[in-house]
């Protein structure tokens, strides 16, 4: 009798995240991130032109390669289709698409993701475990890392250290009173997303290459990577989609369609806990932002992963 | 329950259906459609279909199947102006559209080899074919039209390969407003976004990239 009359408490206990109960956000780091600014009034990195012909202008280019062609040059690195500039607009550039300049001098920072102080370093190997689905991730002192630092150092080379400047990371879209709805994105999706990334999110390539990314499916991020929360993907989607037209969109068609988005399956949580997506869920997703990981959908898992 | 022969059958029948479209196909390009006023697109276009740089006629010939009978429905329905080709597009039937816009499809065209996107510019029109112009919100032009402005899909046409007075021309179309059957104003909310020199500087670009020698 007992049992039976706390089943219908804990259906709605599980099913409460799908309309976001109050679970606290979580950033990449414990930094706040400030208020989107106008990429035209945000700070400015430097230009090309004005790096020296020297070994280190010369490390700032082989960074700015690897940013910007990423698969191409560390396939070692990189388990799926993506490169960094993906997510980091205009070659790491660009203000509220997560901009190197606002990033690099941020760290070293506790991150909650690992409960423990990164270095940037440390921060770029994250990327490429969870964003790139890499494996094992370049070693801290590799010739990636360093390229990769060098090059965000150096965009960062007239930004003050340790403070939050307007534009960084994807500034907060706060979810809509109403919380997302996945049959709206999906019209979202069609009518605004498919033409370049594909009615199945599988992204469009030009010979082996992507050209627009793959959004779920085994090319894409996976499910440890800090996009597959809707609150992040609702956030550079409202700031930076469709390219070339952000903030065009609403907030809730923003939530909506990253809601969508990430009810698609994807490689794995690298952290998977004794195979089980449950022990997973609990140990880094709970409590991560909004996220479908561990959840039913339509009476299926989210978050068994794709190969 | 479907035999042998049935499918067999079957097989050849699309077979024959498929080698009829393409003669109509090869057809409407030479020689014109079966109704008047459906002239030929060799008349224009020229006999390998790559177009007629000095008039500003653009290359047909390698260009997706699905993009080429998207214009040919716009021209007829206006949603994309031209006097000539919508008075043309209107004498063509929904047939004829469908084989014509294969037959070119499957035409040989300069192969460009497709550029690193580690690749610097060298010049501002090469800065804003490759990386693109953010403070403007102006996207680079290869990250739709893919590297090399090679094409991407059935939406994103062709740049390399055209005339730099046909992809002027279109780049001030969408400028001024005359063009617009673009998907979700894509293209002409960036076209509005460049100026004169920058449109030129682009045409230049991509009608000067290297294609390869076309083979039959």
């Amino acid at each position: 009798m007992k049992k039976l009359s706390f089943a219908p408490v804990f259906v709605a206990l599980i099913s409460a995240p799908a309309w976001a109960a109050p679970i606290a956000m979580e950033d990449q780091s414990q930094l706040k991130v400030p208020a989107a600014v106008p990429a035209a009034t945000a700070f400015q990195p430097p230009q090309e032109s004005e790096l020296p012909d020297n070994a280190y202008g010369k490390l700032v280019m082989q960074g700015y390669a690897l940013f910007v062609d990423t698969k191409r040059l560390a396939p070692q690195f990189v388990g799926n289709g993506l490169n960094c500039s993906n997510c980091h607009l205009d070659q790491g550039r660009l203000a509220n698409s997560a901009p190197l300049w606002g990033a690099y001098p941020m760290y070293p920072a506790y991150r909650k993701k690992n409960d423990k102080v990164n270095t940037f370093a440390e921060r770029l190997q994250g990327c490429f475990q969870f964003s790139m689905n890499g494996g094992k991730p370049p070693a801290a002192d590799s010739h990636e890392i360093t390229a990769l630092s060098t090059y965000a150092y150096w965009l960062a080379s007239k930004a003050p250290l340790g403070v939050e400047l307007p534009g960084r990371g994807y500034p907060e879209v706060p979810q809509p009173a109403k919380g997302y709805n996945l049959a709206q994105g999906a019209e979202v999706y069609k009518a605004q997303c498919a033409v370049c990334h594909g009615a199945e999110g599988q992204g469009q390539k030009v010979g082996d290459n992507y050209v627009m990314p793959p959004l779920w499916g085994k090319d894409s991020y996976n499910w440890g990577a800090g996009m597959h929360r809707i609150n992040t993907a609702a956030s550079f989607i409202k700031h930076n989609m469709p390219l070339g037209k952000g903030g065009s969109l609403t907030d809730q068609q923003a939530w909506d369609v990253a809601a969508y988005v990430n009810r698609h399956e994807r490689p794995q949580d690298p952290r998977l806990v004794d195979g089980s997506v449950e022990k997973t869920r609990v140990k880094f997703h709970a409590n991560d932002g909004v996220n479908l990981y561990g959840q039913t959908v339509d009476g299926v898992l989210i978050g068994q992963g794709i190969r | 329950m479907m035999s042998v022969e049935r499918v067999l059958m079957g097989g050849a029948l699309l077979l024959m259906l498929g080698s009829a479209q393409a003669l109509e196909g090869k057809k409407v390009f030479s020689e014109g459609g079966a109704q008047p006023g459906a002239a030929a697109c060799m008349a224009c276009h020229g006999a390998d279909g790559l177009g007629l740089a000095a008039a500003g006629f653009p290359r047909l010939a390698g260009l997706p199947a699905g993009y080429l009978s998207k214009q040919l429905h716009d021209f007829r329905s206006g949603a994309r102006s031209n006097p000539v080709m919508t008075s043309l597009a209107k004498a063509l039937t929904e047939e004829e559209i469908a084989a014509v816009s294969q037959t070119l499809a499957a035409m040989p065209a300069p192969v460009v080899p497709a550029g690193h996107r580690s690749a610097t510019p060298t010049n501002p029109a090469e800065k804003l074919a490759l990386q693109g112009a953010w403070e403007r919100q102006i996207p680079a032009c290869v990250s739709c039209h893919g590297p090399s402005g090679v094409g991407v899909g059935e939406a994103f046409p062709p740049l390399s390969g055209q005339s730099a007075a046909y992809l002027a021309a279109q780049l001030n179309a969408w400028r001024s407003g005359t063009r617009h059957n673009d998907p979700n104003d894509l293209m002409g909310h960036v076209a509005k976004s460049l100026t004169d020199d920058e449109v030129q500087g682009i045409a230049n670009y991509f009608a000067s990239l290297p294609g390869q020698e076309v083979k039959p």
